[in-house]
């Protein structure tokens, strides 16, 4: 059963790929905005134009071009970037860990956030300190990531200044590693004073990212928190004489993530939309920065690409959650 | 009369800013594009008539700062109407219509309410070709959905009600229920959400002239000086500090509006 479900949900997220892939492609090939313009040094002639044009298959009707590319892409090859000039999959996978570290730590540190104030505002409610968080939270929500991230450089990197606000290690570290997972690999490796150098890096994109999503999260673990603390088996608990803190974590807690969890997933796949001007504001090199170069450059493999890539990494954090509010719901187990 | 201060204080606000967009030339001390390479990166309040400074190129902050709330205020309200419009006329027919309609317009919203909006934005804009436009199309684009939801859910619940069986009843045709009994009663949740957007409306253009694309680079915007400020923000902090004030005071106040009003005009909430 469950398995059947799982590969329906496969399938039908694989055709939603496969609708973005086709919607993309012909929309960055009707406009105007010539790729090889920009790729050619002023006054080439018109023979080098056409041999170009040929080159990258631009010459052929749209879907003659996506036939080609489709084939392609089924093979593993996703082209060749106009403005890299490199294997369009060798640049993403390059940036990728880059960006996967960066939204896993802002995702740790809004689900911790989130979790404390929640908890914190249900443990205290009715005092000033509820009040306080509250208030705090709709002023979090009120103000977008562009904003946070800004203001991070202009405290913690000028006025402060003690993080680096941009790039994703100092240049005197060596980068000599396997992967571009700096922070797993460096672990693994016991380098700690290079994983120390990385991680500040990301501290203020991270929490760029992470404020956002912990207010959200805070905000609904915290209803639902006050709908569960009503329900008989709280009352029970308390009957029985477990502490108030005994019960929120063993008791409640356990049974209102599951909304959270839900929103958390969407949320996620939100943040990893929202790394592209996140990774602008901090030069930090991801997946992010290179969507935007490859819009303003016009490179339409790139572009495709990473909207493949992007598409590949919602359906897989769609999964994810699905698969944990199973887990920690067994009603939905035999739903 | 609402008695909120956050619908004084944030309509105040946008008020003061919208008289600043139209009168920006006689109110600017300076051309916002003159440049003088004699006077670059002037901190405040040290050089008489300018008052913010100047950034990089000698321009004057302060004026600069006047100029591009036209962009901002252009953006907000033309992107927040249009996208309004467009996604009440989808929700009013998905709610009061029903069936195949109502399925396929909330298919739409499911599939475009997925989307990252910045992602979707900006490769809008790259699509449609940067420039004022493009930004206003964009935004109306991705955010009418927003409207859709809400319109389609209230006027759901309108239609329930017993003064629509009254006016079908006296043989009102349905176009006219749903505009002159529907619309009215859906119109203050329009007008809240109007608000909100608005501010979503100005972030979306800032972030993507801080992108670089938004309109041209001469004519100032928030957005684009903030950029310019990120890049000398050791040299010069005031280049960044002075617009991204203004634009967390903007949305700070659509946002404050927007909540306000929402208070006052929904009688559920009142106590």
């Amino acid at each position: 059963m469950l398995l059947r479900s799982l590969l329906a949900r496969i399938g039908s997220a694989a055709i939603t790929l496969l609708g973005v892939t086709v919607i993309v492609f012909v929309l960055v090939r009707v406009v105007p905005g010539d790729p090889i313009a920009m790729m050619i040094a002023p006054g080439a002639s018109e023979v080098d134009v056409l041999a170009l044009r040929a080159r990258y298959g631009l010459d052929l009707p749209i879907w003659q071009q996506f036939g080609v590319w489709f084939r392609q892409v089924a093979h593993g090859d996703f082209g060749t970037s106009i403005s890299l000039k490199q294997n369009v999959m060798t640049v993403v996978l390059e940036r990728l860990p880059a960006t996967l570290e960066l939204a896993c730590l802002s995702l740790l540190i809004a689900v911790a956030f989130g979790t404390s104030i929640a908890l914190v505002s249900t443990a205290w409610r009715g005092t000033w300190l509820e009040r306080l968080i509250d208030n705090g939270n709709g002023l979090l929500l009120a103000v977008p990531d562009f904003i946070w991230g800004l203001t991070f450089v202009l405290v913690l990197g000028v006025i402060l200044p003690i993080l680096p606000v941009s790039g994703r290690s100092d240049p005197s570290q060596s980068t000599e590693l396997a992967t571009q997972f700096y922070l797993v690999e460096g672990l693994l490796r016991g380098r700690f004073i290079f994983v120390f150098d990385v991680f500040r890096h990301m501290i203020m994109p991270a929490l760029t990212m992470g404020i956002p999503l912990a207010a959200v999260i805070g905000r609904v673990l915290k209803n639902t928190l006050l709908d569960v603390m009503v329900q008989d088996y709280i009352v029970l608990a308390r009957i029985k004489g477990l502490s108030n803190f005994r019960i929120l974590l063993q008791e409640a807690l356990r049974n209102a993530a599951v909304p959270a969890l839900a929103l958390t997933g969407v949320q996620f796949t939100f943040l990893i939309g929202g790394t592209v001007i996140t990774e602008k504001i901090f030069s930090y090199p991801g997946v992010g920065n290179l969507a935007i170069d490859a819009v303003i450059n016009r490179d339409l493999p790139l572009i495709q690409g990473l909207v493949i890539v992007f598409g590949i990494i919602f359906i897989l954090v769609n999964l994810g959650v699905d698969a944990l509010s199973t887990w920690l719901n067994p009603r939905l187990r035999h739903a | 009369m609402p008695r909120d201060p956050r619908i004084f204080l944030g309509g105040g606000f946008i008020l003061l800013l919208l008289l600043l967009a139209i009168l920006a030339q006689f109110i600017a001390p300076q051309d916002p594009l003159a440049q003088d390479l004699l006077l670059t990166t002037v901190p405040p309040l040290n050089e008489p008539g300018y008052l913010l400074g100047t950034d990089s190129l000698g321009r004057d902050i302060l004026s600069r700062l006047i100029h591009a709330s036209r962009i901002a205020m252009t953006v907000a309200f033309a992107a927040s109407i249009l996208a309004g419009m467009l996604g009440t006329i989808m929700g009013l027919a998905a709610g009061y219509l029903g069936g195949w309609w109502d399925a396929a317009v909330s298919r739409l919203i499911d599939i475009w309410m997925a989307f990252p909006p910045v992602l979707l934005s900006i490769l809008l804009v790259a699509v449609l070709g940067s420039g004022l436009h493009s930004v206003i199309a964009a935004i109306v684009v991705i955010d009418w959905t927003r409207f859709a939801r809400v319109v389609r859910a209230e006027t759901q619940q309108q239609s329930r009600l017993e003064y629509v069986e009254a006016a079908t009843a006296l043989g009102m045709s349905r176009s006219a229920i749903l505009y002159r009994e529907i619309l009215p009663n859906v119109a203050p949740a329009i007008l809240v959400l109007l608000s909100l957007e608005m501010g979503i409306a100005v972030i979306v253009e800032a972030i993507l002239s801080f992108v670089g694309l938004s309109v041209s680079s001469d004519t100032p915007t928030w957005g684009g000086m903030i950029a310019e400020g990120r890049q000398i923000v050791y040299q010069a902090w005031w280049v960044l500090v002075f617009p991204l004030v203004t634009l967390f005071l903007t949305v700070l106040a659509f946002n404050q509006l927007g909540d306000g009003l929402r208070q006052w005009l929904d009688p559920m909430l009142k106590r």
